[in-house]
């Protein structure tokens, strides 16, 4: 178990030092440096419709709002 | 990279169920140096409430306002965003405050975000018109995010959750009912304060994509499975299309579904009243068997501006119609009926949200 942990922590590693080129390139991110690709637009009102919910329903978490960047800088 | 700089005042409104809340919110976000991002945040509920629960206790209708502000800030470091806020929740017999922290990282050249964050809730939970209630409650919630770029036009998000909760859980102005004879339910039934247990923990695991269409327009797609050990196991599913018009305008529809199964200790009607602090019961719909949906549409105007304090405005007006269905969960406005004959309760509700941006 310790050992298989070890090579997925050594391939991880690797993986995030120089293994992988990116896929989608810098200039190939125009699209998803758009506003329309983002899960959550107006965090203001996003914030709301979670509160909403959340007051009604049972279920809380992990509804959207991860929110974190684009990688289009 | 830092979130947008941006000022966003809300009018919202929701009104279903005998229950009207609205109020302002207000959303500043400034940036320093490239490196660092703060923000403020000003929230209000306006309620007025004549709900089935206040209705079905004999109580009369009530008005409170629960006032929040909160405050944050994103720290950029190389490829590591840190982030911490505080947010307070005020109002006359509810006060929490939320503390939090997050660290987020990229990865593979920037096509995948790895984030954690952990946030600490502490409530102070009072009644009114009972100066001699005064109980406590905790929560901690983690949550793993990835963010993956997929293609040009394909992103993803997956989200974990764990949220786990001490403390008093109940609300204590609602209660469960029982029947007054176990054999006789003609004999007509009585209400109690509610029993609940004083810890929870959930678990919700989502995944969301969006994609860019070839016309300029957006699909988006969620789906969230959610458990806790009161034995509520939850599903939830939304689709989303966003259309740019004419450069300025977008328009936004929603359709969103919800369902989830009934809390081990919740029941319609028990036989019995409860025998100790351990036999728990409960009769809130929020914990009853159910589900809803929700159709929503949005439109968006947004254009540059020659301004010395901002680039660009923008407006947006968002209206939701929710449907809920309860399956377990009878109205008791409803008179003519043997306790449990009931029919099922139902209702909808319009939601409203007038929204003014200011990019700067």
């Amino acid at each position: 178990m310790r050992a298989r942990l070890l090579v997925a922590l050594w391939l991880l590693a690797s993986l995030a030092g120089c293994g992988i080129e990116p896929w989608v390139k810098p200039y190939e991110r125009q699209y998803l440096a758009d506003p329309l690709m983002r899960f959550e637009r107006d965090p203001i009102a996003g914030a709301y419709d979670k509160h909403v919910n959340e007051a009604r329903e049972g279920a809380r978490g992990a509804e959207g709002g991860a929110g974190v960047g684009c990688g289009c800088n | 990279m830092l979130p947008e700089e941006r000022a966003d005042a809300m009018y919202h409104r929701y009104d279903g169920g005998g229950v009207t809340v609205d109020g302002p919110a207000v959303l500043v976000r400034k940036n320093f140096e490239e490196t660092l991002s703060v923000s403020g945040s000003y929230y209000v509920d306006f309620v007025s409430s004549a709900s089935i629960d206040v209705i079905a206790s004999g109580a009369s209708e009530y008005s409170e306002t629960r006032t929040e502000y909160s405050v944050g800030a994103d720290y950029l470091y190389g490829k590591s965003m840190y982030s911490a806020g505080v947010t307070i929740s005020d109002e006359s017999d509810y006060q929490a405050a939320t503390y939090s922290f997050g660290v987020s990282h990229d990865f593979f050249g920037d096509l995948t975000t790895l984030s954690f964050g952990y946030a600490l809730g502490q409530d102070e939970v009072s009644q009114n018109g009972n100066n001699e209630f005064d109980e406590d409650l905790d929560r901690h919630t983690f949550r793993l995010g990835v963010s993956q770029i997929l293609t040009p036009k394909l992103v993803m998000d997956l989200t974990y959750d764990l949220i786990t909760d001490e403390g008093y859980l109940n609300n204590p102005y609602r209660s469960y009912r029982f029947l007054s004879d176990p054999l006789d339910p003609a004999a007509g039934f009585q209400f109690a304060r509610e029993v609940y247990p004083e810890t929870r923990t959930s678990d919700a695991g989502s995944i969301q994509l969006r994609y860019r269409l070839p016309w300029y327009a957006a699909v988006g797609a969620m789906y969230r499975l959610y458990t806790d050990d009161w034995g509520i196991d939850a599903h939830t599913a939304q689709l989303s299309y966003s259309h740019v018009l004419r450069q300025h305008w977008t328009v936004d529809l929603k359709y969103r579904w919800y369902t989830q199964t009934g809390a081990d200790f919740y029941q319609d009607l028990f036989l019995f009243p409860s025998q100790d602090e351990k036999d728990y019961r409960g009769r809130d719909k929020e914990i009853s068997e159910f589900s809803d949906q929700t159709f929503s549409i949005g439109l968006s105007y947004k254009r540059p501006l020659e301004w010395r304090f901002g680039y660009q405005a923008g407006m947006t007006l968002q209206y939701d119609r929710k449907m809920f269905e309860y399956d377990d969960f009878t109205d008791l406005t409803r008179e003519g009926f043997l306790p449990g004959e009931e029919p099922q309760y139902e209702l909808d509700a319009d939601v409203i949200k007038l929204l003014l941006t200011l990019w700067y």
